[in-house]
């Protein structure tokens, strides 16, 4: 027997919450320096990004949608592994995860 | 109605935790914030009938990346309030900067005309059945590609993290 | 027609023909090290093989029978179509066996007298890849395919001229050569773009046969016929374009004889006769074409009494020969001068081969004043060379005589011409003797090491001189004067070339027989007397040509060559190195080194203020790029 949640709010609510989060995503990445805390930003906004997904594949009645947010969990998956590992190996060199320290993109 | 009102409480969890992974001082409660953010995003999967993706969705979150993060964080012992003052310049700019951002993507959305749904056409587009049947039919090759990303990944990290010898 | 075989069934060996030495250049050029020893003597017997089966293809084809078949089409654009192929008539059967024949003599003599060079075998690589460019120019069936094998000769020739790159005056000489040649072959490759644009092809035999639907003295013949004319020039060194020539004896001894004296040279005259139709349709080119041969023939063998150097004075004798033939066929005789072609080519080769000898006997000396009583130590190069010299001068019953004497009779009737004619070869006549008594008689003048040294030369070098001077003797009995009541055969069997020509032309200024006997004794007179003026002078009196510094007087100037060369210096040459400094100094390092520098300042300028937009801060970057979203949306949204 499954159980199947009816009556659900209009999606726009959900396209505001996505946004929102977004934009703490953003807001976040800016203010903060420290590059594990902007990673997990990062994870915020592809979250946000994710329901956004899931909310138009329910209410379209597309699976499509959800096959992508499995794909872009995957992705994520990877991207978190190899930017901890980065993360690791600059600390390793520099002493700090601090992104003012990384400048040597300085013309 | 009850549905409203569950969106809403975990509409509300889901901002606020967010803000608080923003402005924790400490790594590893920005880590724990994370943690609650995404299990009222798991909650949000499952108001919207997408079950496979809410379990999916904290046990690779929840349960391997966040880990791994917290692994990080305590591996390089972060966990003190070592980083140096922003100004308050840099920081209301930050704020500003994404109150804006907001604001732009709410108008872009509006502009878009989406013809917005009102309800769910259908309610069992999230079930495992539905989402396995896609994934091993039309997103075969993709899925199949995803293990040679992962084993790249793996290979990557494990060069990057690695002690470097002569360097 | 059954004694022949079909001329379709020849096209195999007629392939063949060219493709054996360009087999010869490909092995020597890449194989070229493990064949020290026998690489010459494979490059020869290849030759030989091209010259065997022109003589097959010559006896089972006749000359009433032509090949003409094109390989394949090489370009096509609208009605016109552009074809490779080969055609084999008398003409090019004469050429062929000409060129095959003493280019395998030469190799021959080339492998006893190249023998001690370090580019010995390179020498017969670049020797084959230039019978191959030769038999390519005789045999093609279009002006298209001449002309490669025309760029192809020319090639080979600088090369050669420059064989001893190690010596920049020679490698002037082969640049010298090869800029000449440039000129004359603008000149042809013009032509050939007339012929296209209004004679619809560059085959004979669509050009010649919508040239002979023309009207005579057609303005756009003419044109043509002056433009090749000019290619003409280049190639055989007429005024104005003959100071190469000379010069192009910078190239080792059997190069200048097979190259510059006995094929490449007379690619002008057979290109002339090949297009005979078209240049007896204009006939102001025609008398264009005499006066330059009449003029040039003059002049080079004036240069050439005052000349010192024995490959100089054959040089110029050739010039002067090559100038005799363009007389001929300016007055329309093509087959006599054609027929000079051939008889030419022996005693010319002979000559040059002979001297070759004697360069070789004296140990590289090759000014006439150092040598002298040469007789009795090489006494074969000498008695060939005696042949040659009587050939060239036009003793009956030598190949020269003959030949010559057809030229002359066919300009009898065009006195002024007849005169300076004979009076060239009257010169031709002393300045050879000149050089032979000078050569081989008296006393000897050089050093006494080179006294020591004096030897014959090998087998391959005296062989090849035996059996030139055999056809130095015997090839005048090809054509022989109707007087003697026998068969012209060397006329006979161009005919078929001719015919067009003939009609066109008109009844020719037929000599009768009592004319033409006076004619000869007045020619061999004049050719007596010339030798008996050069005994007196360097024999009786035996007077040595004085040292350069002594030359006083027009004696000077003829020993200077006219100063030809410093005028073409300060006329030409000068302007243009004048012109390109201008260009150098003004457009290239003012003007264009002025926009080059400028926009390479502007760019690093750019590139250094821009730099300072890249602060290094990670977090300023982010920034940026979330306004640069906004900003993206927001364009949207006004939108």
């Amino acid at each position: 027997m499954k159980e199947v949640i009816t009556n659900t709010p209009p999606q726009n609510w959900y396209l505001v919450l996505s946004t929102l989060l977004f934009s703490i995503g953003v807001m976040g990445v800016l203010l903060r320096r420290n590059a594990i805390i902007i990673l997990m930003c990062i994870e915020l906004m592809l979250n946000s990004v994710n329901l956004l997904l899931v909310s138009f594949s329910a209410y379209a009645g597309n699976t499509d949608g959800q096959v992508f947010v499995f794909f872009i969990m995957v992705v994520a998956a990877a991207e978190v592994a190899v930017g901890l590992a980065l993360l690791v190996s600059i600390y390793r060199n520099l002493g700090s995860t601090d992104i003012d320290v990384l400048s040597k993109l300085k013309g | 109605m009850t549905s409203d009102i569950v969106f809403f409480l975990l509409a509300a969890v889901s901002v606020f935790t967010a803000l608080m992974v923003v402005f924790s001082k400490s790594p590893i409660y920005s880590v724990m914030w994370l943690i609650a953010c995404f299990f009222s995003i798991a909650g949000h999967y499952v108001m919207l009938n997408a079950q496979f993706l809410a379990i999916v969705h904290i046990i690779v979150y929840a349960g391997a990346i966040m880990v791994l993060m917290l692994f990080t964080v305590m591996l390089l012992n972060l966990n003190k309030e070592s980083e140096p003052h922003k100004s308050i310049f840099t920081k209301a700019t930050a704020v500003i900067t994404g109150g804006m951002l907001f604001l732009v993507l709410l108008a872009a959305m509006r502009s878009t005309q989406l013809g917005a749904y009102e309800a769910p056409v259908t309610t069992d587009v999230g079930f495992v059945q539905k989402v396995g049947m896609k994934l091993f039919t039309d997103y075969m090759l993709p899925f199949e590609m995803t293990s040679v990303l992962f084993i790249a990944a793996m290979i990557g990290s494990v060069v990057l993290a690695k002690k470097e010898r002569n360097l | 027609m059954e004694q022949f075989i079909q001329p379709i069934n020849l096209i195999g060996p007629s392939l063949l023909v060219p493709l054996l030495p360009l087999l010869g250049f490909i092995l020597l050029t890449f194989f070229g090290k493990q064949l020290k020893t026998f690489g010459p003597w494979i490059a020869s017997l290849l030759v030989l093989g091209s010259f065997v089966l022109s003589v097959y293809i010559f006896s089972s084809l006749g000359n009433e029978n032509n090949l003409d078949y094109d390989l394949f089409t090489w370009l096509r654009w609208g009605d016109v179509s552009l074809n490779f192929g080969i055609l084999i008539d008398p003409l090019s059967l004469i050429m062929l066996l000409v060129v095959t024949g003493i280019g395998f003599l030469i190799h021959l003599y080339s492998i006893g007298y190249m023998h001690h060079d370090e580019g010995f075998v390179r020498f017969f690589a670049y020797l084959n890849l230039f019978i191959f460019f030769m038999l390519l120019l005789v045999m093609g069936n279009s002006y298209l395919v001449m002309f490669i094998g025309w760029e192809g000769v020319g090639l080979c020739s600088y090369l050669l001229i420059g064989f001893w790159f190690t010596n920049d005056a020679y490698n002037d000489a082969a640049k010298k050569a090869f800029i000449m040649n440039r000129i004359g072959d603008l000149g042809f490759l013009l032509g050939m773009f007339l012929m296209l644009f209004y004679l619809g092809g560059l085959d004979y035999a669509t050009v010649l046969g919508s040239a002979s639907s023309m009207e005579k003295g057609a303005p756009i013949l003419v044109a043509i016929t002056l433009l090749m004319f000019v290619g003409a020039m280049g190639k055989s060194a007429q005024i104005p374009l003959y100071t190469w020539l000379p010069d192009a004896m910078a190239g080792p001894t059997p190069v200048s004889a097979l190259i510059h004296a006995a094929t490449m040279v007379t690619a002008g005259i057979y290109m002339i006769v090949r297009s005979n139709i078209l240049y007896s349709l204009a006939p102001f080119t025609l008398e264009i074409v005499m006066w330059v041969g009449v003029a040039t023939s003059l002049f080079a063998a004036i240069i050439g009494i005052k000349q010192n150097d024995i490959k100089k004075v054959l040089a110029y004798s050739t010039v002067s020969q090559l100038g005799l033939m363009f007389a001929a066929l300016g007055l329309g005789a093509y087959t006599s001068g054609m027929f000079h072609v051939v008889t030419h080519a022996f005693f010319k080769a002979l000559l040059f081969l002979g001297a070759g000898s004697v360069i070789h006997a004296m140990g590289g000396e090759q000014d006439m004043r150092r040598m002298g009583g040469l007789w009795k130590y090489i006494r074969l190069t000498a008695i060939t060379f005696l042949i040659g010299t009587l050939a060239i001068s036009g003793i009956f019953p030598f190949a020269g005589f003959f030949s010559k004497d057809e030229i002359l009779a066919a300009a009898f009737h065009h006195k002024i011409v007849w005169v300076l004619l004979s009076v060239s070869s009257m010169i031709t006549a002393f300045y050879m003797f000149r050089l032979f008594f000078l050569t081989f008689f008296t006393t000897f003048r050089g050093t006494e090491e080179e006294k020591h040294h004096l030897h014959e030369s090998p087998w391959t070098m005296t062989l090849p001189l035996a059996v030139l001077a055999l056809f130095a003797i015997g090839a005048g009995f090809l054509g022989m004067p109707s007087v003697m009541h026998m068969p012209h055969w060397f006329n006979g069997f161009l005919a078929p070339v001719v015919e067009t020509s003939k009609t066109i032309l008109g009844e020719s200024h037929h000599v009768d027989h009592s004319t033409e006997i006076m004619l000869m004794l007045v020619a061999t007179a004049l050719a007596i007397s010339s030798i008996v003026i050069a005994y007196v002078f360097y024999i009786s009196k035996k007077s040595i040509p004085e040292s350069d510094e002594e030359t006083k007087g027009f004696a000077k100037w003829v020993s200077n060559k006219f100063y030809i060369d410093e005028l073409y210096d300060r006329v030409i040459v000068k302007p243009v190195m004048v012109l390109s400094d201008i260009f150098h100094v003004v457009v290239d390092k003012l003007i264009i080194d002025l926009f080059v520098n400028a926009s390479a300042w502007m760019v690093g300028f750019t590139g250094r203020t821009l730099r300072l937009v890249q602060t290094g801060n990670t977090g300023f970057y982010i920034f940026v790029m979330v306004i640069a979203m906004m900003v993206l949306l927001l364009i949207q949204l006004v939108q």
